[in-house]
């Protein structure tokens, strides 16, 4: 007999070792998530995909599933939480969404407008971060980067470490694996899947970012919900 | 006949994008006509803010003069609503808090490309810039947001509509834009 537990009164099927999330995304249910992708170990760091378990708060991403659990994700109040968290993430980076390429591709966008966030709510934190212009073929924007580790995770999968996550708290910073700490004289290339797997616009492919306008992108229309959320979010470009 | 809804509009550190998509509204201009009438906005020229019952700002707050009109029009718009990107968190004008104002000043007036008579404008008439660009929301309570760069016109019918006619303002997933 396959095991299930309850999430939002509907029975989800898992296999032993499935996390909540994995089954919930078996089974075609959306639960919010920015760090978490399937291809790699779950990170739980984003904080997004916060479900109520028997009456206590969990990641969904790093939970695993079990018989009988009653799962509850999509209340008013958890989504207000998932709501609050997401303008933390705004307020913490710069997110200036008109000025960037990944605009309508943009996961971290996504989840504000699948929970009809209007507004950043907090003080703007506005830190200094900086970007690296420096690799010919990829951009990377700190202001944009929330720290959810695709790329370190990607990149360690594709042989190469070439991204770590460096210091604590507000000195949080992502790093590069090269003596210069610059992109350019480290083993990435644009071919990589860790140049790809950013859910946001802190890493990005140059000279592709308008090759599809905006306004038809895959957020404009669909929310986050109704499509494949894990495919990357930069889609195929050129031939 | 009821008395018409006054809106008051102003544009602060913002490109006056919004009000140009306010426009778009085109011939529903005319509807709205009907019910409501405009204060102090740059469609009317008038100069003071009076007794409103909405209040559409623009732009984020850069200057003490953008300080000073926000705040004329918390005291008098019953519900005040911050429109567009900039207004929301800043938007491009932020692009200078990562830079110091005294280098923005600098490269700006007196060691930027082709700058002629180099000097830091400081004629007394001229609001002083604030050290960093503000959102809205940051200086004075802020009612409702409608995010975009800028909203589109349907935003501001939706927004409006729904506020005229009673209901709380709702936008659908199709209405809500940062870019
Ligand atoms: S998706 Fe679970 S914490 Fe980020």
């Amino acid at each position: 007999m396959t095991k299930s537990f309850n999430l939002d009164g509907q029975g989800i099927a898992f296999e032993d070792g499935q996390t909540i999330l994995q089954a919930a995304e078996a089974a075609g249910v959306y639960i919010p998530h920015l760090c978490h992708h399937p291809d790699y170990s779950p990170h739980g760091s984003c904080k997004l995909c916060t479900v109520k378990v028997n009456g206590r708060i969990c990641s969904a991403c790093t939970f695993p599933a079990a018989e009988g659990q009653e799962v509850i994700s999509n209340s008013r109040e958890l989504q207000d939480d998932r709501k609050k968290i997401t303008q933390m993430l705004f307020v913490e980076g710069n997110h200036l969404c008109p000025g960037c390429e990944k605009t309508g591709n943009c996961k971290l966008q996504a989840v504000g407008y699948y929970l009809n966030m209007l507004d950043n709510h907090f003080p703007h934190f506005y830190p200094g971060r900086g970007l690296d212009a420096s690799h010919p073929d990829v951009l990377l924007d700190h202001n944009r980067c929330i720290f959810c580790t695709l790329c370190v995770r990607a990149s360690h999968k594709d042989g190469k470490d070439v991204f770590a996550i460096s210091g604590r708290g507000i000195n949080k910073r992502l790093i590069i694996n090269s003596a210069s700490g610059l992109l350019k004289d480290s083993a990435l290339s644009a071919e990589d899947r860790a140049a790809h797997i950013c859910p946001t616009g802190a890493i990005l492919i140059k000279r592709t970012g308008y090759q599809i306008p905006i306004g038809r992108r895959i957020y404009d229309h669909h929310g986050i919900d109704q499509i494949d959320t894990d495919m990357d979010t930069e889609p195929a470009h050129g031939s | 006949m009821a008395a018409k809804i006054r809106i008051a509009t102003t544009s602060l550190a913002g490109c006056f994008g919004c009000h140009m998509s306010f426009l778009d509204l085109d011939e529903r201009l005319l509807q709205l006509a009907d019910v409501v009438e405009f204060d102090r906005s740059p469609l009317t020229d008038i100069e003071h803010c009076g007794r409103c019952d909405i209040g559409l700002i623009e732009g984020g707050v850069c200057n003490s003069e953008n300080v000073h009109v926000l705040r004329e029009f918390r005291k008098n718009c019953k519900t005040l609503v911050a429109v567009g990107a900039c207004a929301l968190n800043g938007g491009l004008p932020a692009l200078r808090n990562f830079i110091a104002l005294e280098a923005c000043l600098q490269e700006s007036y007196l060691d930027g490309i082709g700058v002629e008579n180099p000097q830091i404008p400081s004629d007394p008439e001229l609001p002083l810039l604030l050290d960093k660009v503000h959102p809205l929301h940051e200086i004075v309570k802020i009612d409702y947001f409608l995010p975009g760069c800028p909203p589109s016109a349907d935003v501001f019918w939706k927004f409006l509509t729904d506020l005229i006619e009673g209901r709380e303002p709702e936008l659908p997933y199709e209405l809500v834009h940062y870019d």
